[in-house]
């Protein structure tokens, strides 16, 4: 493949696989605990990280990772407190640190292009160095992500629950924000700081609309934005147009056509969900002269009711008994 | 020790306000004790605090021989909190929830053993949901989301179990169907505190009967009978029901 024969495909082609397997998998995590637009508000800080590392000269990730650490840890202590005035503090933050990063890159002399890379990736210039960055802080979230699934699942399922079986939930939380800001800071090369929370939200939005389960969900988002992840910088390679915001319109293609999908599979989920089993209720014959026969494609919704079925005709439940129908 | 939770002057305040007053309460190992009380009395609160989810103010608290403090067999405890919160922003199976249940005995990065697959399966039969183990709990009834929590915590297999409410929203042959669930577990020994509205079909297992008022107390001892049962829920006639038996005073 004449792709495969540019170095700098190569690097860009590993940096957005790594990416796209590790947003998601944390992204699942925030979206678990309704902190979905987490990633976008880290995504905000990372700005002033990265504003930090072009004053002082220091690699611009270095710095990011750090300071959106540090913002992550702040977060999650305002989650932790103030339940009321969450989101307001929240905010706060993140437009203290965009407006910040803006500030501090102009101060070292940054151009607009400058912040431009960061903001929306500039995945086509990666360097060596920066692509085993990314793979390292990559494989190091995933292996997190998914070898303390049990536990990170309990606790952002059911808090109290996880504190009364022992877990240290303060620290799983704090855990799961100090992932999120390492994803954040890894995908700011690839997707780019503004769009970085597409990438942690909608696979596990697309994912969610077909599975039952949370390891389905979770595995499946990461299929999702691996594949989101190199679709798009394989067709910007063939066509000119941006490679983060292409990962990210394709990772909403991906939505668009699961969404009708998962909306059908619910509805029929929803109406074949077998019904509860109670012996107490009395014995009802159907009223009225019953000729239809139910049967398997007699064309009503059957619906398992204990050891037989009923039929679900004109808003009424209807079982097969002896010569006649119950009404259940 | 043969005492689970014993509880000496406890007191839990809530943002400032006084919510649990005064409270001495002690379950035996084995027993199973009801604790009644209208809403807003102080029941969920006095369970969380014995839970280690809300801090006392004041008090001495011990559970399983043990102060409070210094608990850390979190494995012998198994919790049923008051709302269905099994439902979150992911999908989850029931599988997935109950096997949570084995969280304080597994151990980290490694995969379920053998022992943790035959309790979860085990917690599974015993609530009738394995047939339902591959569905997300989210299409699941009000009822059914309420066993999947108990069979989270009887995956755990505790030798205390505390249950919220587990008969709130839930009709009259499940409420049947959690007595069957609960009467091997209180055979073979294990101590069971229910916060219950009222007693229903589990007043034959309950062996002792904690009615709290205003945070404090009221009535501790054997269960009301049916007719009596009104007045526990009534405002008036609170007098003659302070005829608490008395506690820490001899062996129990």
């Amino acid at each position: 493949m004449s792709i495969l024969q540019y170095d700098f495909m190569v690097r860009a082609l590993l940096a957005a696989l790594f990416t796209g397997l590790a947003a998601p998998a944390v992204g699942t995590y925030l979206v678990q605990r309704r902190l979905a637009l987490m990633g976008d508000g880290i995504g905000h800080i990372a700005v002033t990280g990265v504003g930090l590392g072009l004053l002082t000269g220091q690699s611009p990730v270095l710095t990011a990772v750090i300071v959106t650490v540090l913002g992550a840890t702040l977060i999650e202590v305002i989650r932790e407190r103030g339940r009321t005035s969450g989101d307001v503090a929240l905010a706060l933050l993140f437009y203290g640190g965009i407006a910040g990063g803006v500030l501090v890159i102009g101060l070292a002399g940054g151009s607009a292009q400058t912040l431009q890379s960061y903001l929306f990736g500039s995945i086509t210039t990666v360097s060596v160095t920066d692509v085993w960055t990314v793979i390292a802080l990559a494989a190091g979230v995933v292996f997190l992500a998914l070898g303390l699934a049990p536990q990170l699942f309990a606790v952002c399922q059911d808090e109290d629950y996880a504190k009364v079986a022992g877990l240290p939930v303060r620290f799983y939380n704090l855990l799961t924000s100090v992932l999120a800001a390492v994803t954040v800071t890894v995908a700011m090369r690839t997707v780019g700081l503004l769009l970085v929370s597409a990438l942690m939200v909608v696979p596990v939005a697309t994912a969610q609309q077909l599975t039952k389960g949370f390891k389905a969900t979770i595995l499946a988002a990461m299929g999702l934005g691996a594949l989101a992840s190199l679709g798009g910088v394989v067709t910007s390679f063939y066509v000119d147009v941006a490679p983060g915001a292409t990962i990210v319109l394709l990772a909403l293609a991906g939505f668009a056509a699961a969404w009708p999908v998962g909306s059908l599979l619910r509805h029929r989920r929803h109406a074949g969900a077998p019904f509860e089993v109670d012996p107490g209720l009395p014995h009802l014959s159907v009223p009225e002269d019953h000729r239809h026969t139910h049967g398997v494609d007699c064309g009503h919704v059957a619906v398992r009711h204990g050891d037989h079925v009923d039929y679900v005709h004109d808003g009424h439940r209807h079982a097969h008994h002896g010569d006649h129908y119950d009404e259940h | 020790m043969t005492t689970a939770i014993a509880v000496r002057d406890g007191n839990i305040a809530l943002g400032g306000r006084p919510v649990v007053r005064g409270v001495d309460l002690s379950v035996r190992r084995g027993e199973v004790v009801a604790l009644l009380g209208s809403n807003g009395s102080g029941k969920t609160t006095l369970v969380r605090g014995l839970m280690g989810l809300v801090p006392w103010s004041s008090g001495d608290v011990q559970l399983l021989g043990t102060p409070q403090r210094r608990f850390n067999e979190w494995h012998r405890l198994g919790y049923v909190p008051q709302e269905g919160s099994a439902n979150s922003g992911i999908p989850a199976t029931v599988l997935e929830v109950v096997s949570s249940g084995r969280l304080s005995r597994r151990r980290l990065l490694l995969p379920l053993r053998r022992r943790d697959r035959v309790a979860v399966r085990a917690a599974l039969r015993a609530v009738e949901l394995e047939d339902q183990q591959h569905d997300a709990v989210s299409q699941l009834s009000g009822g059914q989301q309420q066993r999947v929590l108990i069979a989270r915590a009887l995956a755990g297999e505790p030798d205390l179990l505390v249950l919220d409410e587990p008969n709130a929203g839930v009709d009259r042959h499940n409420q049947v169907g959690l007595a069957a669930t609960l009467r091997p577990m209180v055979e073979s020994g294990a101590t069971v505190l229910l916060v219950l509205h009222e007693m229903g079909p589990l007043a034959e297992l309950i062996d002792r009967v904690v009615v709290l008022r205003h945070g404090r107390v009221t009535y501790d001892g054997i269960p009301p009978t049916d007719d009596s049962l009104d007045e526990f829920h009534s405002h008036h006639h609170s007098h003659r029901q302070r005829d608490r038996t008395p506690l820490g005073g001899g062996p129990l």
